[in-house]
């Protein structure tokens, strides 16, 4: 098949007859029905008609495609033209007319149709610009002259100018004829122009007549509609003269649509208005319909308001609806002024007898939209995409929520970091109770020794509570810890580091037990320690041994606060007499202990030095006091022969030298009982289970102190001057301390012990969550199995 | 395209069914009717699993050896069906949810006229338009 080509005018005319004729919307027309009677009214013979059938293929098809439709209507306008049927001379042949179609058989039309072929005739023998010219101008004349008998107001003074030069002879025999019509028609419309109007509607709705009576009751404008209609229709003006019958009935009906279409394309192709156009009386009359509705003008008339409305016209419900479907072009269930209008027209075209368009018109688009003619034919598409947009966001939402939950699980870790952190300072928090309680361990054991067998049971329950429970928390940061093995030596040092402070704390407790008294200086000895830094602690150590003995004593004898008062004042005069005394003599026995014991000190300072990159600062604070008690123990163990022979040169002093000598016997048993033998040590834990708690804490404390001080021994003079400087800024500091100052570390202890009772509580809850999670996710595993089997 | 296009009410009784060539039309209507069984499992089994209904889209209801059947509800229980050929293996799955949606917007402007009554059959002109134009050409 040849594609033709065909100018936007031939595509429009083509494409509204193909509509017309194509009733069921299928795209494709059988070729018994309208095509066959729009083939007759070409005024051809039977013979062209069939030929042309076969020439564009419908014959083969058994029916009319859109393509051999506009194939027929070429064919056809050939042969009015009088050119010969051939294919090839569709694309061939320029400039050709358009196929014209008669409406009806009646002889007076026949007539009229000669005179179109007569102007065609003259057509070849004038140059064709000035041909189509005339041609315009001689069908607008005869366009013109069915109005003048229909008293039409406006009458053109260049038609009959023209007649008469065109054609002179032919021109009165169709005046005649046409004055002869008008005559009859003025005839019969003067007297009863009324009875015209009542015997159409009769004949074009029988049924409903006393429906229209109302109609016209209500609105008496629609009569003028009608009339004006009744005007656009010539050839049912003839329609009152003959007598009534169905035959003529049907042919009429069937007849208006093709005669509808015809004077359309013919319009639109002269250019004269559109016959769907508004005019502006009737607009007016449908802004006035529109208030009674609605008041406001930019307002909207609702779906329900409208259906009240238009159902008063009668039409049937299918029709109304498609009414709708035209007018309400926003698709939003309600109309607007102009959209009522649109609507309104139709329903009055429709009613008057006129067949709704499958499309509506553009005359009867909204006005914002008419503006723009070329943006409403693509409006629609983009409402898709706009629809469309909404459907897609929503899966773009659903990959968001499983983004949310990643979050919290990371919340959750950084948590679970946190609070190992925080482990870890607390066990720091342990350490330094620890090192607090060494202390006071000395001057219990000395002065407390019947009172622990009476407490002892207890208090071991209590040990091993405490051990449990922090074997307990260590579990928690060795989880996640586990998988990497240098971590786990770090684990098992810090187990081992841990495990002193729960026996201090069990200690501490046994000393409280036993007298209230002896908190005071425990607490004062917690104050200064934590008072001070990294190298304060050192002197600490060294004044620490004097002041509890002698505490005791006097408050036995005295109990009065001036007797205290004296006691403290003491204190710093005998540590300062140690001091001088000590210095002199440490200086030549130091070199020879460091000389046999420095592979062991390398090998300390390794394994300390592990635990002190892996600790924080508060951890580091109870390791320097250590170094502080070794360097104590052998100040004394030297000072030894001097002690002795000042204390019988003393004899006769107040009881402070006594004080002095009972520390020394204290720091030598201490010494003789290391050297012993572990088995015996051992042997004694198992047999006696009041002696284990104080005996290994104090061997374990001093194996700690000799390994530190080998590394204070080396730089001799830099450590010499570092305890000078320490005793001498610990004195005024030791003065300075008071209640208040306990009464805030106790605040401090309370507070510390609140917070890890918090931490303690979080960290369960973060097990809790956890062990839920993991049966969540076990679940889930149980449920996506099956479906991993298919 | 689609050989079979349907709406079925909440109640579960037809409002359009388009069927092409029409010589099948019963096997059609029959097809549609046995996917309902599938489409009130569908929609009684969503209801249970998630607390709220986001997907109006069913997607396969279940395949047979000539054709495909689809399913959407809306949220009014309103069910729409399209039975397509199975030997047309190049539609994809996005294009059946294209096809729904343009139905379920045609259904909307339907039911926004006035003078058309909910529970009444179909007839309206544009509605068979979009209709016509997913079917499958009958030339």
């Amino acid at each position: 098949m040849e594609s033709l080509t065909l100018s936007d005018v031939e595509q429009k005319y083509y494409s509204e007859l193909f509509l017309s004729c194509d009733v069921d919307n299928a795209k494709k027309v059988a070729s018994n029905g309208k095509v066959l009677e729009l083939f007759r009214a070409a005024q051809l013979s039977n013979e062209v008609v069939l030929q042309i059938t076969e020439l564009c293929g419908a014959t083969r098809l058994g029916h009319f495609g859109r393509s051999q439709f506009y194939i027929a209507l070429k064919l056809i306008a050939l042969a009015q033209s009088g050119l010969p049927l051939r294919l090839e001379s569709l694309n061939t042949v320029r400039d050709l007319p358009l196929p014209r179609f008669v409406m009806g058989k009646n002889e007076q039309e026949t007539r009229h149709m000669v005179m179109f072929t007569d102007a065609e005739n003259q057509g070849p023998f004038l140059p064709r610009p000035p041909g189509r010219v005339q041609a315009k101008k001689v069908s607008a004349h005869e366009m013109i002259q069915p109005c003048v008998p229909t008293a039409d107001p406006q009458p053109d003074t260049t038609s009959p100018v023209v007649s008469p030069h065109q054609s002179p002879p032919t021109s009165p025999l169709a005046w005649r004829k046409h004055k002869r019509q008008a005559s009859g028609g003025n005839v019969d419309r003067q007297p009863s122009v009324p009875g015209v109007v009542w015997p159409h509607f009769r004949e074009a709705q029988p049924g409903p007549v006393p429906g229209d009576g109302m109609w016209s009751a209500h609105s008496p404008p629609p009569v003028q509609e009608s009339w004006v209609s009744f005007t656009d229709t010539p050839p049912s003006s003839t329609l009152p003269m003959h007598p009534p019958s169905a035959q003529t009935e049907s042919s009429t009906v069937r007849t208006v649509p093709s005669a509808m279409t015809t004077n359309e394309i013919q319009r639109q192709t002269s250019g004269y208005d559109d016959p769907w156009k508004i005019t502006d009386e009737q607009r007016q009359y449908y802004i006035n319909q529109f208030k009674t509705i609605q008041a406001d003008l930019t307002g909207l008339i609702p779906g329900s308001a409208a259906k009240e409305f238009f159902t008063k016209s009668k039409l049937p419900i299918l029709e109304l609806s498609h009414i709708w479907e035209l007018s309400d072009f926003d698709k939003d269930g309600a109309l607007t002024l102009d959209e009522f209008c649109a609507a309104f027209h139709l329903v009055v075209a429709r009613k008057n007898g006129y067949d709704l368009p499958e499309k509506l018109p553009e005359s009867l688009m909204p006005k914002l939209i008419d503006l723009d003619d070329s943006a409403g034919v693509p409006e629609p598409a983009p409402e898709v995409g706009f629809s469309a947009s909404p459907v897609e966001v929503t899966p773009n939402k659903s990959p968001s929520m499983p983004s949310l939950n990643q979050n919290w699980p990371e919340l959750n870790q950084s948590n679970e970091q946190w609070e190992t952190f925080s482990e870890r300072s607390s066990s720091s928090q342990t350490l330094t109770q620890f090192d607090s309680n060494i202390a006071p361990a000395d001057p219990d054991t000395a002065i407390v020794h019947p009172v622990p067998i009476r407490m002892t049971p207890s208090k071991i329950h209590m040990q091993e509570m405490e051990l449990k429970r922090t074997g307990s928390d260590h579990t928690h940061p060795t989880s996640p810890l586990m998988t990497k093995p240098p971590e786990l030596s770090d684990e098992t040092k810090l187990a081992a580091a841990i495990k002193f402070p729960g026996t201090a704390v069990g200690d501490g407790y046994s000393s409280s037990d036993s007298f209230t008294s002896d908190q005071e200086p425990i607490s004062s000895a917690v104050n200064r320690q934590r008072s001070h830094s990294g190298t304060s602690p050192e002197g600490l150590k060294v004044v620490a041994p004097p002041p509890p003995p002698p505490r005791p004593h006097a408050s036995h004898s005295r109990s009065s606060s001036l007797d205290m008062n004296r006691n403290f004042a003491a204190v710093p005069a005998g540590s300062q007499q140690a001091g001088v005394v000590a210095f002199p003599p440490a200086v030549p026995p130091r070199p020879l202990p460091t000389q046999t014991s420095v592979p062991h000190g390398h090998r300390s300072v390794e394994g300390d030095g592990l635990p002190a990159h892996t600790s924080t600062s508060p951890q580091q604070m109870p390791e320097q006091p250590n170094f502080a008690d070794f360097s104590q123990f052998k100040a004394f163990a030297v000072d030894q022969p001097a002690d002795d022979g000042e204390n019988p040169s003393d004899g006769g002093q107040a009881e402070r030298l006594p004080e002095a000598a009972g520390t020394m016997r204290t720091a030598k048993n201490d010494v003789q009982a290391e050297e012993r033998n572990a088995t015996t040590v051992n042997s004694a834990k198992v047999s006696t289970p009041l002696a284990p708690p104080p005996k290994p804490v104090r061997r374990r404390l001093k194996s700690e102190d000799e390994l530190r001080p080998d590394v204070d021994d080396l730089p001799q003079k830099s450590n010499v001057i570092a305890t000078v400087l320490a005793t001498q800024p610990s004195i005024p500091r030791s003065l300075g301390k008071d209640k208040k100052a306990i009464q805030a570390s106790i605040r401090r202890n309370k507070e510390t012990n609140t917070v890890l009772a918090r931490l303690n509580s979080e960290l369960q809850q973060q097990l809790k969550d956890l062990l839920e999670e993991r049966i969540s996710l076990e679940v889930q595993l149980e449920q996506l199995r099956p479906f991993s089997h298919l | 395209m689609a050989v079979c296009i349907a709406v079925i009410a909440k109640e579960n009784y037809p409002l359009y069914i388009r069927s092409v060539p029409t010589q099948g039309e019963l096997k059609f209507h029959y097809t549609v009717h046995t996917s309902l069984d599938v489409v009130e499992e569908k929609i009684s089994g969503v209801g249970k699993a998630l607390a709220d209904q986001r997907e109006l889209y069913l997607g396969l209801l279940y395949p047979t050896e000539d054709y495909k059947v689809y399913g959407y509800v809306t949220n009014s229980k309103v069910k729409f069906v399209i039975v397509v050929d199975s030997s047309n293996t190049s539609l994809r799955d996005n294009e059946i949810r294209s096809m729904f949606r343009k139905l379920h917007n045609s259904f909307t402007d339907v039911m926004c006229n006035p003078f058309y009554n909910p529970g009444d059959p179909i007839q309206s002109k544009a509605f068979d338009g979009i209709v016509s134009a997913m079917m499958v050409q009958a030339s």
